[in-house]
Order: C-alpha cells, then structure tokens, then sequence
C-alpha cells in the first residue's frame, strides 16, 4: 500500500468566540493571507473561502437557500434549508459542506475548511503545545471558542 | 433571508494591480428617496400628482416590473450604500466601492427610475426633466468622471426632442438614453425626429435592456421564468435594431450613432449575415437604403459588453470581436446591479495592448468624448 503523501501540519486558528457566532450568524475572517466566510448555520459551523472561484464575490456575503433538486418537469426536492451559499454577486450556488457548486460539480468548487468549537482550557493548551494560533484573541478559560482548520 | 450581520468585515481585498484605467458605459444610479431628490426639480403640480395618483407603467404586471430579480432590487448584496438607501444611490459610496478600486475614468450614467414608460406622458416627461436635473445636480457637478444620460420620454416625440435640444451642448451629458421595449419598434416613423434631434446635437442614443412597450420580452409570448426574461433581452435588440436599419434611421442620419445596452452582442454578426442576405433578394421593398444593413451596422452601432456572453472556448470570442468589430466593443460593468462584470474577470482571454485599451477604454472615449464640465 502506497504510504500517503507527506503534507503540511495543520494549523488550527480561534477564528472567533462562540458567544458572538450564535445560530444565524456570519463573520469574514483573514487567517493568513486567506479571507474565510464562517456561518453557523442552526448550531452547526461551517467554514469556506470566501472569494468565489467565478468573479470574487464575497461569499460572506450570499443568502443562504436550500439544495433544490428535480427528477422531472413537475416535480421539485427541497432539502437542507440554508446548507447552500449564494453568490452576491451572479448567484452561483455553492453547498457549505463540500465546497462543490451547483453550476459545475465536477470542476468548480470553493474550498471547504473544517470548523470546531473549542473550550478556552483546550486551546490554552493548544497555544503553548500546538497546533492552535490565536493571533487576534486573548483566550480566557471561561470562554468557548469557534476554531477554523488550514 | 439572513442579512449579512454587523460582524462582517471589510469586502475582500481588492488586487492592487488593477492598474489599467477602464471606461464603464452601464452605471446604474437611482434616488435614495425619490420624494426627497426628485421634488426640488419636479414642478408643484407633479408633486402632488404624484402624491396623489403616481405613475402607471404601460404594462402587464400593475405593480410595475416582477421584482425580486434573482437578488433584491437586482442587485449586488454588498452594493447598499452603509448610511442607507437603494444600490446605486450614494455617490460617496459609489466613488469608495466601484470607481476607485475598478480605476473607472469613464462611466455613464444610466437611470432606470425615471418618467419613461409613464402613460400619462406630460408627467412622464416631468419625471424625465427631473431625473436629468438631479443627475446632474447630485452626480456629475460633483463627479467629473461620470456624464449623465440625457433620459427622454421616448413614447412622445416632441417632448423627446425638447428636452434633448435642452440638453444640446452641455458636457454634463454624453448620451440619449432609450429603453429597448417601445410601444412600436424604434425604427418605425413616430420615434424618427428623436433620433434626427440625437444625431443633430451629437449625442449618441444608448438603448437599455428593459421597457414599457406592453409586449412580451420574447418574440413568442410572455415566458414563464426570468430567466427566460433575461435572455429574452437580446431578441428585442435585435428586433429594434433590424427596425432602424430597415426603415432608414441610418441611412437619413449618417451622424446617428446608437449603442445597444446589455442586450447582447454575439447575435450581432448573424443577423446581419441574414439581413443582408434576404436584401439581396428583397432590397426593392425597401428601396431607400443605399447600403447593405450590415454597412450600416459597423459603422453607426456600438454594443456594451455586459453581460459578457461565454463561448465555450473563450478563444472564440476573439472570432467574435472580429466579426463585429473590435472599435464596437464598449465595456460596461452594470455596477450595481447583480449580473455585474468585473474587469479582471469577465473576459479571460488574452488580448493585445492596442485591442486591450480599446475593448476597455478608448472605444468609449472616441465615441463619448467626454468633455470637462
């Protein structure tokens, strides 16, 4: 079996604290160079880059829609209310959990990045050992924090 | 719909190598308040008319065009003005979000909101008045980098002609402005002295997408989808367009230059391979024009470029611009509205620095000659 490729350690970056990310939510947020859109979209996080592969709109941006499917003229499938990010600008559909758009599965597609939350002992922990940076935040013990994966 | 919430940041960064300085001949702009902006240039008698009864499109739809499309007001979601107001209303914001970034030396202004399509057509024609005062009393006075449209109430000639005449010489203005659904096509003998009035006091006649002609967008009847709609837009250029050159508009006015807006332009090349084709056969119906149509069309149109048609190979878009012309191309953004075309984005082929320029500035600039105001 062919041993994976060796690849960079993940960073993972407090983004934000929990209390300011209630469901409904969204905030831009730069980790790096890179400008992510995180949304917690009832109770759950979900976190993609936030320039459309399109034009650059800002995702952050887009209402949130539902996935709406059809097997015949006559017939519609609504499901995942607001798990599907619309572009501000030309409305090109991106599903949060995979990234993959709607106008080109195949080959159009917004990265993803892996959300958590994290109690404030953890990522005091995380800070000294690694792997958590939080350039931007004093973490407290009390506080519970949302935290983006690169 | 969620709105975005107080806890976004700033828009992504704009690239600092958006050198290039661009023309952009579809700028949208509309009054915040209409009572407010619109009623220091409205006589008393149209403010309370209308206060009292408004403005009754010609059209199907009573409440007026089928709103939402596709995005609230058609717009871009991060285009509202943050003191408030509709997309397009904030000149500050306009400079700090569109201009400045985009490096636009050119724009035109164009008003959709006016008194055109307003049956009552004294009022329509107060409207008009109105909305070209505002402009520039808000925009271009304040602006040099952006001309006004001349906006006329298109379904009453004379009053079309008076209020371009008005505006004859004044570089606050570089343009008539039409919507492209008449109540009969614009070629046809009614509209004629506007566009001679046009032609005569050199203002080029920029047709827009959109209208209050009363018939369908399409040529088969009212579609189900806006969708449909959308693309419905480039039959009725064309429609218009096959209207002017058929009944001599160019032919009677070798001055009279017309830009089609955001209508297409890919269809340009083939029709008029047919008109002239079926000239060949039937020119005596139509004996007064001296030239094949698609003469004409190469010298006397301009098309806007947004929104940019894509071929499947973006090569052939180079094939395109070869057939129509590439002194025809006038790039235009439709800021601030949702199909909006970025600079760097909407057209991903590689083009020579003479064709480059042209496609994204000069061609504008020769056409407009944009004048200190």
């Amino acid at each position: 079996m062919a041993t994976p490729a060796a690849r960079r350690p993940r960073e993972k970056h407090v983004v934000a604290t929990l209390a300011e990310m209630p469901p409904g939510a969204r905030k831009l947020v730069k980790v790096g160079t890179r400008e992510i859109a995180l949304f917690n979209i009832d109770g759950e996080f979900f976190a993609v880059l936030d320039k459309c592969p399109h034009q650059g709109g800002s995702l952050c941006k887009g209402r949130l829609v539902g996935l709406i499917e059809s097997t015949q003229p006559g017939e519609y499938h609504y499901s995942r209310p607001n798990q599907v990010v619309r572009c501000p600008w030309h409305g090109w559909e991106f599903d949060l959990r995979t990234g993959q758009s709607k106008v080109d599965p195949s080959s159009i597609r917004v990265r993803p990045y892996p959300v958590e939350v994290a109690s404030g002992e953890q990522v005091q922990e995380g800070l000294r050992d690694g792997p958590y940076k939080a350039e931007v935040f004093d973490v407290s013990v009390e506080d519970n924090y949302v935290v983006i994966e690169i | 719909m969620t709105p975005p919430t107080a806890q976004v940041l700033d828009a992504p960064q704009t690239k600092s190598n958006v050198a290039m300085a661009i023309s952009d001949c579809d700028i949208h702009i509309t009054p915040a308040d209409m009572k407010k902006e619109l009623f220091p240039f409205l006589e008393k008698r149209w403010q309370d008319y209308m206060a009292t009864y408004g403005a009754r499109p010609r059209q199907p739809y009573i409440t007026g065009p089928a709103y939402p499309k596709g995005q609230p007001d058609a717009a871009r979601r991060d285009a509202y003005p943050p003191e408030g107001g509709k997309p397009g209303s904030s000149l500050a914001f306009m400079r700090e979000h569109h201009l400045d970034p985009l490096n636009i030396q050119f724009g035109t202004l164009n008003p959709l909101r006016s008194g055109q399509g307003v049956q009552n057509l004294e009022f329509g024609g107060a409207l008009c008045r109105a909305i070209n005062d505002w402009q520039k009393a808000e925009w271009t006075s304040k602006e040099p980098r952006l001309k006004a449209s001349v906006v006329v109430p298109y379904e009453d000639t004379d009053a079309a002609v008076k209020e371009i005449e008005a505006r004859a010489g004044d570089p606050n203005f570089c343009q008539v402005f039409l919507l492209s659904r008449s109540a009969e096509p614009f070629g046809q003998k009614r509209y004629w002295k506007t566009f001679e009035a046009a032609a005569a006091n050199g203002f080029p006649v920029a047709i827009h997408a959109f209208g209050y002609g009363g018939v369908p967008v399409t040529g088969g009847g009212w579609p189900s989808y806006y969708l449909e709609e959308m693309i419905g837009h480039a039959q009725a250029q064309q429609s218009l367009l096959m209207s002017l050159v058929m009944e001599g508009a160019f032919e009677r006015s070798p001055d009279l230059k017309v830009v089609l807006v955001e209508g297409g332009f890919t269809w340009l090349p083939s029709l008029c391979w047919r008109m002239d084709k079926l000239m060949e056969s039937m020119g005596d119906e139509v004996p007064h024009l001296k030239k094949k149509p698609s003469e004409y069309v190469k010298a006397q149109v301009w098309a806007t470029t947004q929104p940019m048609e894509e071929p499947e190979l973006w090569p052939h878009m180079i094939d395109m611009f070869d057939w129509i012309g590439w002194d025809r191309a006038l790039f235009a953004t439709d800021y601030p509205h949702w199909d909006f075309d970025h600079p760097e984005r909407a057209l991903p082929v590689r083009l020579d620095e003479e064709r480059k320029q042209k496609f994204f500035l000069q061609n504008a600039l020769d056409l407009y000659k944009p004048q200190p105001a």
